[in-house]
């Protein structure tokens, strides 16, 4: 089976690319959130719950300019959530077969 | 006269509403209105700004691009004060659903709950919405 990475691009609140990933991403998967994805990794978001549920079958990060960029530094993210740089998202595609842009 | 002079008296000055439900960098739509909204202010329109849904994410403070290559546009919602544009509404519900509150915003705003923002809504001549 492929290891998998979702990459997730669009705010949870305007798409529903994330909750089509959750729902579809098989276990053992990671999920990278970037752009307007950053949101999804918000704590308080009602969002977060979603997220939340399958956080111990999926890993995910996101990615922390675009953090930063939308002046997120100082928002709880949710508990578990890695944050990557440039370098980081770079590893991710080279460690995974596959991966998935949720567009 | 010819019906596209102006007629003689008062200039006619329209309510014109801005409303942003877009989150900042991810598409173009925020900073395109922000800079309409700068252009109709100058011509000494009545202008109120409004940020609903993601819209209200453009008005986050902290805001730090250096590492994505884009303008930090956030600090221009300060103009607004300058250009007299002073009707800044938040809806209050957009607020709560991302875990926001108003002393997350760079700005001064109005946070109005839904139900008397239609209200603000209704009273306008012309709506645009991004």
């Amino acid at each position: 089976m492929s290891k998998m990475l979702d990459l997730i691009n669009k705010s949870p609140f305007d798409r529903n690319a994330l909750d089509s990933c959750l729902r579809l991403a098989e276990a053992g998967s990671s999920v990278l959130l970037i752009e307007d994805g950053v949101y999804a990794a918000l704590k308080k978001a009602e969002s977060a719950g979603a997220v939340g549920e399958r956080m111990n079958e999926l890993t995910f990060y996101v990615l922390g300019p675009d953090v930063s960029a939308r002046g997120l530094d100082d928002t709880p993210l949710i508990d578990g959530v890695n944050v990557v740089d440039y370098g980081g998202f770079v590893d991710l595609v080279v460690e995974h077969d596959v991966a998935q842009s949720w567009l | 006269m010819e019906p596209w002079e102006e007629e003689e008296g008062p200039e006619v000055v329209k309510r014109f509403m801005y409303v942003n439900r877009r989150a900042p960098y991810g598409t173009i739509y925020a900073l395109e209105c922000l800079e309409v909204v700068l252009v109709a202010a100058a011509f000494d329109q009545d202008v109120s700004v409004v940020f609903v849904d993601d819209g209200i994410y453009q008005l986050k403070k902290d805001q730090d691009t250096s590492g994505i290559g884009m303008k930090n546009f956030s600090k221009t919602y300060r103009a607004l004060d300058d250009y007299d544009v002073e009707k800044i509404y938040v809806e209050k519900e957009s607020l709560e659903k991302r875990g926001l509150t108003e002393d997350d915003l760079i700005i001064p705003v109005e946070v109005v709950a839904a139900d008397n923002l239609r209200g603000i809504m209704a009273q306008q001549d012309v709506v645009i919405s991004s």
